[in-house]
C-alpha cells in the first residue's frame, strides 16, 4: 500500500520550501545589486517583498501541521517534516536579513560609495552559495555535502573581518567616514548572520539524513 | 420480458412450491391424523380410573393402565440413568480429547448402532441379561432402552458441545486452569441447554420402543415397583398386549393408552424445543 | 498559578525539587531481562510441517511494556502463544528454543505447561469471558477453579483487588451477581484483564486486545496498561502502529520471509524505531510504503 496522499503532500511541502529559498536568493541578490547601482526603486521593491516571504513561510507551517494531523508520518517522514518546519525558520530569518540590506542600501543611495565595493558582494556570493547548496544537499539526503558547505563559513567569518579592519581604518582617518562605515559593516553582519543561517540548514540535513544532531558550526573562539 | 417465456417460469415455479407445500402439509397432517385418530378412539376410556387402576380380569368393564404407566417410567429412568451420562461421557470423549482418527473410528460405531434394529438389542439384552439373571426384569429392559439412547446421545452431545467457542476453552487455558477442570466447570455449563434438550430427546425416542421390551420386560398384569425381580408392564407393551386381543374394551383402552404415549413423547419434544429456544 | 514572589526578577523559574519522571530504559539489559523478564531464544514453532516462526530472540524487560508490530500473518500471535505454552493447545503444533521466565526455561523437559500459565496471563482479541457465570464468577474463575482460594471472604477480596486493578470496579460494584454478558465490550475486555490479573501472574500478554473495541474504550485500556507496567511485565501483540508508539517502552518488528516462516527484523526501544528505524523493512512498514 502505498501512501499516495502523504507522498503528495510531502512532495508539495519540499517544493515550496525550494520556492521560498529562491526568494530569499533572488533577495540577496537584489539587495546587493541595489547597494551598488543606489537603485532606490529596488530596494523599495525588496522591503515590500518581504512579507511575501513570510506568508510563504506561515503557508508551509500550515501545510506541515496538516500533514501532521492527518497522516500521523514516522520514521523518515516525520524527520523529513520537523527538518522543513525548522528550515522555513531560518530561511525566513534569512529573508529578514536581506530585508535589512535592501534597507539599508535605501539609506546609502544619497551618497557615493565610501569606497569600491568588492568583499561585500564577495560575502553574498559566498553565503548565496551556502544557501542554495543547503537546500540541494537536502534534496539529494547527502549529509556529506551538507557538512562540507558548513566550511565554507569560515570564508565568511574572514571575509566579514576583513571588511570590520578596513572599515575601521576608514572611520579612524576621516571621522565623516564614520555613518557609511557603520551602515556598511551592518551589511557585512546581515551577510555573516545569513551564512551562519545556512550551516544551521545543513545541521538539520544531517539529522534528517543520519538521525542525530549534530554542531556543525564550532566557532573557532 | 417476452410474454410467453416469463409465464411459462411463473406456471413451473407455482407448481414446484404447490409440490412442496403439500408434501409439508401431508407430513403435518400425518401427525395430526394419528393423533385426532387415537384420540376419537380412545377418549371414552380416558378417565381418572384408567390412569390409577390396574387392568381388570378378563371381561370385566374399567380398569386403568396405572402399572403400564408406572413401568414405562420406571424403565425409561432406568435408562436415562445409565445412557445419558454415558452418553454424554462419549460426547466429551469425541469432542475434547479424540484423534480425528479414533473420533472417526468412534463416529462410525455409534453411526452403526443407531442402525441396529431395535429388536435386535433386544434379544441381545436377553441373551446376556435376562437369561444369566433367569427372569425379565425393569434393569433388563432399561440397559436395553440405554443401549439404545447411548449412541444418539453422544452424537448430540459431540455436536453441542463443539459447538460452544474455542475462545471459552482458551480463556480457561490460558488461566492455568487444566483440561479436565475446563470442561466440568466452563464447556459442560456453556452446553448445557444442547444438552438437556439431547437427553429429551434421547429419552423421548428410546420410551416409545416396544421390541426390546418384549425380551426384557415382557408385560405384567400386575404393578411391579421392583427394579431386579421380575417381569414389569410398560405402555407400549400394553397397547401391543390389548391391540392384538381378541375384546372391544381392550381395544378401546389400546387406543386410549396410545394416545397417552403419544402426548407423553410430544409434551418431552415440547419441552426440549421450548428449553432450546428460551432458557 | 504563579504567584508574585515567583515572578520577580532572579526568581528560580523551575524548583528542582519536582520530582523528575523516570526515563524509560533506553535499551534493555540482559541481565534484567534474565532475572525479572523474559529471554527468548532461538525460537522456532512449527505447526505441522509448517515453520510458522525462525530463530525468534528477544529481552522482554520488566515491568515494562513490549509491543510486537508486524503486517499480518507475520506470525505475531503466534509468538506471544509461545510466551505461555498456548502454541502447543492446537493440534501438531511444536516449538524448539529457550523462553526463559526469571531465568527458568518454560519449555524445559517435564515443566508443567499449566503452571506457566499461571504465572504468564493471556488477554485475547474478543474479549471473552464465560456466559454461563456473572461478573463475580467470572473473576474469581482462576482462583476457584485451581483451587487457589476457597473461603468466600478471600475469593471477594481478590476478586475486588482486581476489579480495582483492571479499572472496573467502580463501574461494576453494585452488580457484580449480574451475567457476565451484560456489559458492554470495553466492559468485557477490563473484565477480562481483571481475572486474568486476580491468579496474580508475572506476566501479561496481550493479543491486539484492542482491536475489537471502539476509540474511547481502546483509550482506555492503553492507559490501564501503562499503570498495570508499574507492577507487571506486559507484551502487546499490535497491527496499530500508533498504539505500539503510543504505549510501548520497547518495540519488536516482525516480518514475514519468503517461505512464510516469521522473522524478528528489528528490537530497540520505541522511540528509536519510529524516529529512527535501524532496518530499511521497518522504515517501509511503519511508513506505510510496504508492499
Amino acid at each position: 500500500m502505498t501512501r499516495t496522499a502523504l507522498e503528495r503532500q510531502l512532495t508539495e511541502i519540499q517544493e515550496d520550501m525550494l520556492v521560498l529559498a529562491n526568494m530569499v536568493e533572488s533577495a540577496i541578490e537584489r539587495g546587493i545589486q541595489a547597494l551598488r547601482n543606489r537603485d532606490v526603486e529596488l530596494a523599495r521593491q525588496i522591503i515590500a517583498d518581504d512579507l511575501k516571504i513570510n506568508r510563504k513561510r506561515y503557508d508551509i507551517e500550515e501545510k506541515c501541521l496538516e500533514l501532521v494531523a492527518t497522516q500521523q508520518p514516522l520514521a523518515s517522514d516525520l524527520r523529513t517534516i520537523i527538518a522543513v518546519l525548522y528550515i522555513i525558520v531560518d530561511l525566513e530569518r534569512m529573508g529578514d536579513h536581506a530585508e535589512g540590506i535592501a534597507k539599508i542600501a535605501l539609506m546609502l543611495a544619497d551618497e557615493p560609495p565610501l569606497k569600491p565595493y568588492i568583499d561585500i558582494p564577495r560575502m553574498a556570493q559566498v553565503a548565496i552559495g551556502m544557501l542554495m547548496g543547503s537546500l540541494e544537499a537536502f534534496k539529494a539526503r547527502d549529509a556529506d555535502r551538507a557538512r562540507s558547505i558548513c566550511d565554507e563559513d569560515d570564508e565568511v567569518d574572514a571575509l566579514y573581518d576583513q571588511v570590520y579592519r578596513e572599515l575601521l581604518t576608514y572611520m579612524l582617518q576621516d571621522p565623516r567616514t564614520i555613518q557609511r562605515a557603520t551602515h556598511l559593516i551592518w551589511i557585512a553582519h546581515n551577510l555573516e548572520r545569513i551564512a551562519d543561517r545556512a550551516t544551521n540548514i545543513c545541521e538539520r540535513v544531517v539529522y534528517l539524513v543520519e538521525g542525530k544532531v549534530e554542531e556543525l558550526n564550532v566557532s573557532k573562539y | 420480458m417476452s410474454g410467453f417465456a416469463y409465464r411459462r417460469r411463473k406456471i413451473a415455479s407455482i407448481v414446484v412450491l404447490g409440490l412442496c407445500a403439500s408434501s409439508a402439509f401431508a407430513a403435518v397432517g400425518v401427525l395430526a391424523l394419528i393423533l385426532g385418530f387415537v384420540l376419537v378412539n380412545g377418549i371414552s376410556s380416558l378417565n381418572l380410573d384408567f390412569f390409577t387402576h390396574m387392568p381388570t380380569p378378563l371381561g370385566e368393564p374399567g380398569g386403568g393402565v396405572a402399572n403400564s404407566i408406572v413401568g414405562s417410567l420406571l424403565i425409561v429412568g432406568i435408562a436415562a440413568l445409565l445412557g445419558i451420562p454415558a452418553g454424554v461421557g462419549a460426547g466429551v470423549f469425541l469432542s475434547e480429547y479424540a484423534s480425528p482418527r479414533l473420533g472417526n473410528v468412534i463416529r462410525f460405531t455409534a453411526d452403526v448402532l443407531t442402525g441396529v434394529p431395535s429388536i435386535v438389542v433386544g434379544v441381545f439384552v436377553y441373551s446376556m441379561i435376562v437369561l444369566k439373571m433367569g427372569h425379565f426384569s425393569a434393569l433388563a429392559a432399561g440397559i436395553a432402552l440405554a443401549i439404545i439412547m447411548l449412541p444418539i446421545m453422544a452424537r448430540s452431545s459431540e455436536e453441542m458441545l463443539k459447538l460452544v467457542p474455542r475462545s471459552h476453552r482458551e480463556a480457561a487455558l490460558a488461566l492455568g486452569i487444566t483440561r479436565w477442570r475446563t470442561i466440568l466447570s466452563v464447556i459442560i455449563p456453556a452446553a448445557r441447554r444442547g444438552l438437556v434438550t439431547g437427553g429429551l430427546l434421547a429419552v423421548a425416542r428410546a420410551g416409545g420402543e416396544t421390541a426390546p421390551l418384549m425380551f426384557t420386560a415382557l408385560g405384567n398384569r400386575f404393578m411391579s415397583l421392583s427394579v431386579t425381580g421380575g417381569p414389569i408392564d410398560a405402555l407400549p407393551m400394553r397397547i401391543w398386549r390389548y391391540g392384538i386381543g381378541p375384546y372391544p374394551e381392550w381395544h378401546q383402552q389400546a387406543w386410549a393408552a396410545s394416545f397417552v404415549l403419544v402426548m407423553m413423547v410430544f409434551t418431552i419434544s415440547l419441552t426440549a424445543r421450548l428449553v432450546l429456544t428460551r432458557r | 498559578m504563579k504567584t508574585d514572589s515567583q515572578l520577580r526578577p532572579g526568581a528560580p523559574i523551575m524548583s528542582y525539587e519536582m520530582r523528575v519522571e523516570s526515563e524509560p530504559q533506553a535499551t534493555v539489559s540482559e541481565a534484567e531481562a534474565l532475572s525479572e523478564g523474559l529471554v527468548v531464544r532461538d525460537l522456532n514453532a512449527w505447526y505441522g510441517s509448517f515453520q510458522a516462526l525462525r530463530e525468534i530472540s528477544l529481552l522482554v524487560a520488566p515491568k515494562h511494556i513490549t509491543a510486537i508490530i508486524g503486517p499480518s500473518g507475520c506470525g505475531k500471535s503466534t509468538l506471544i502463544r509461545c510466551f505461555n505454552r498456548m502454541h502447543e493447545v492446537t493440534p501438531r503444533a511444536r516449538v524448539s528454543g529457550q523462553v526463559l521466565l526469571r531465568g527458568e526455561d518454560i519449555y524445559a523437559p517435564g515443566t508443567d505447561p499449566v503452571l506457566v500459565r499461571q504465572r504468564v496471563g493471556m488477554v485475547f482479541q474478543k474479549p471473552n469471558p464465560f456466559p454461563t457465570m456473572s461478573i463475580f464468577d467470572n473473576v474469581a474463575a482462576g482462583l476457584r477453579l485451581n483451587g487457589f482460594l476457597v473461603r468466600r471472604s478471600q475469593v471477594a477480596e481478590a476478586v475486588e483487588r482486581s476489579l480495582r486493578q483492571a479499572a472496573l470496579w467502580e463501574e461494576v460494584k453494585d452488580k457484580t451477581s449480574r451475567p457476565a454478558t451484560e456489559l458492554s465490550g470495553g466492559q468485557q475486555q477490563r473484565l477480562c484483564i481483571a481475572r486474568a490479573l486476580a491468579v496474580e501472574p508475572e506476566v501479561i500478554l496481550m493479543d491486539e486486545p484492542c482491536s475489537a473495541l471502539d476509540p474511547v474504550a481502546t483509550l482506555k485500556i492503553e492507559d490501564l496498561m501503562r499503570e498495570l507496567a508499574r507492577e507487571y511485565t506486559i507484551v502487546i501483540v499490535t497491527h496499530n502502529m500508533q498504539q505500539a508508539a503510543r504505549v510501548s517502552d520497547h518495540t519488536a518488528v516482525m516480518m514475514m520471509a519468503e517461505d512464510r516462516a516469521g522473522e524478528m527484523i528489528e528490537f530497540g526501544p520505541t522511540r528509536e524505531v519510529f524516529t529512527y528505524p535501524k532496518d530499511k523493512r521497518t522504515e517501509d512498514y511503519i511508513t506505510g510504503r510496504f508492499g
